[in-house]
């Protein structure tokens, strides 16, 4: 049992060289450096990830709108997000002169950090995740909820009307969808007897029929639920009421231009993949590589990634699909279907899983039906 | 191995540090070659075009502050539940699974109870207001 990335390169010859080379009592040093490594490792692979997400997200929406999308940056229009990266670095930095200087800079900090966050118990495999809290999921809910401080204050700080209604809406609605999702994620818990990212996934198995998803009618639901509360918590279609270009301009980044509103963005696009990574963890089996690949080796570890890495991916395509898809709703439509069908079907799904696992002792609907 | 607690939580420090400090080091670096014409026009806030009315920041509708004092009640209910579900399935085992599914039951039914009591006094609905207007009184009774 691994709780940390250290604890997981503890097991090879090489750790224990370079740690007999410093010195024993540098182990807080070298734990320091190696998680420095793969936080900065992490950190960079997941802005190629947010940056790549936009340029797909362009070029998905082209494909379904039958346009070609960006082609001409790199192969296949492929380094248009380093292009407009670039770009965005070199923008003149306005700031409102009505605008609350202070809050208005700390806004994007508050979404990036808590995006960031998150990312430290995100299980990657069964060694490779920053480290495994045993309050894990707890901590992810609430860092991540840093991220609706930072919108309102965005909106709120620019002094601008556009801003303040994004801001608003946001706000609202962000904390309006943590309630079906956090009530699912209790559900979840419930099965798995566990806070900690590696209790949840390893209560499931490879096989389709041991995911969570599939456990029992309850969590079957309860998985739409909690998509469609992540959906509406990101910000994405169709709930991006918070910036809805057709009515609010841009939202709560009106008024941001140049490298800060560049975090806004990077910080969106990384909660997707986040929020789709949890959603694999949580419910689609997390890093199980079927066939009883992928172990404590080295190659069992890059295969449990590539397995996890295509089920987020695969759910970022749902997400990018889903928004070029479906019309926006209206605030009060958003509200409706939040207070009045999300909650009481995620209460519902709640004391259902409860009775479920009480009446059937823990089993899934596949291993009642087959024995 | 030994590594204490203060190891679990180093690359949680770390990412929110560098979550932290990123955007003021970007913009501090960025600052040495980005152009700085700063005008009049240009650090009025955005209103499509024309010079702004008065300040954003005035009385804003009551109903985000009745949204937020729902989520409280619900947020704080789902935490205190979060240790009890997360025994259940050992108390299961134990045959004191009865004892936790009647705890739950009792603290949903109230959460639930507090839901429907919204519910029906209309604080769910987005454009109370509007209905509320039209009535009597803002009582559900006079119907």
């Amino acid at each position: 049992m691994n709780s940390t990335v250290v604890h997981y390169l503890s097991q090879f010859q090489f750790f224990h060289q370079l740690l007999a080379m410093m010195g024993k009592e540098y182990l807080p040093l070298l734990s320091l450096i190696i998680f420095l490594l793969v936080v900065l490792i992490m950190l960079g692979a997941l802005s190629l990830v947010g940056g790549l997400g936009t340029y797909a997200e362009r070029k998905i929406s082209a494909d379904m709108q039958a346009r070609y999308g960006p082609n001409r940056v790199g192969p296949f229009g492929l380094l248009q997000f380093l292009a407009d990266g670039i770009k965005m670095f070199l923008k003149e930095d306005t700031v409102p002169r009505s605008a609350d200087r202070l809050i208005f800079t700390i806004a994007p900090i508050f979404c990036l950090a808590g995006v960031f966050g998150t990312i430290a118990v995100l299980p990657f495999s069964s060694g490779f995740m920053l480290t495994d809290l045993n309050v894990g999921i707890f901590y992810l809910l609430g860092v991540s909820s840093l991220v609706g401080i930072g919108v309102f204050l965005g909106g709120y700080a620019s002094n601008s009307k556009w801003s303040m209604l994004g801001g608003m809406r946001g706000a609202s609605q962000i904390i309006s969808y943590e309630i079906p999702v956090t009530i699912t994620i209790l559900a979840v818990v419930m099965l798995a007897g566990g806070l900690s990212l590696q209790t949840l996934v390893n209560s499931q198995g490879a096989a389709i029929w041991h995911w969570n998803f599939l456990h029992n009618p309850f969590m079957f639901v309860g998985f739409f639920i909690f998509f469609i509360g992540a959906l509406a918590e990101t910000n994405r279609a169709p709930f991006d009421l918070p910036e809805a270009e057709s009515e609010l301009v841009s939202g709560y980044h009106t008024e941001y231009s140049g490298m800060r509103f560049a975090f806004f963005a990077l910080a969106e696009y990384i909660e997707i993949f986040v929020v789709c990574a949890v959603a694999t963890a949580l419910f689609l089996g997390g890093y199980h590589v079927p066939f009883g690949f992928g172990g404590e080796a080295p190659l069992g570890q890059v295969l449990q990634v590539v397995t996890f890495a295509s089920k987020t991916f695969a759910l970022y395509y749902v997400v990018i699909w889903v928004r070029w898809t479906l019309p926006r709703l209206r605030v009060d439509q958003l509200m409706t279907l939040c207070w009045k069908y999300l909650t009481p079907i995620a209460l519902f799904n709640l004391i259902g899983t409860i009775i479920w696992l009480y009446l059937t002792n823990g089993r899934s609907i596949v291993a009642l039906i087959f024995g | 191995m030994a590594l204490d607690l203060l190891n679990i939580y180093m690359p949680v420090v770390l990412l929110l540090a560098i979550g932290v400090l990123a955007v003021p080091i970007t913009l501090l670096i960025g600052r040495l070659i980005r152009p700085a014409n700063p005008s009049q026009l240009k650090e009025t806030a955005y209103e499509c075009g024309e010079m702004p009315v008065g300040g954003a920041w005035s009385s804003f509708n009551i109903r985000f502050y009745v949204v937020g004092l729902i989520f409280i009640i619900f947020d704080v209910e789902s935490a205190l539940m979060f240790p009890v579900v997360a025994v259940f399935n050992k108390f299961n085992s134990l045959g004191m699974g009865g004892l936790i599914l009647v705890e739950i039951l009792i603290f949903l039914l109230v959460l639930i109870a507090g839901l429907a009591y919204c519910w029906r006094r209309g604080d769910l609905d987005w454009v109370k207001s509007y209905s509320a207007a039209n009535r009597s009184d803002s009582g559900v009774e006079n119907e």
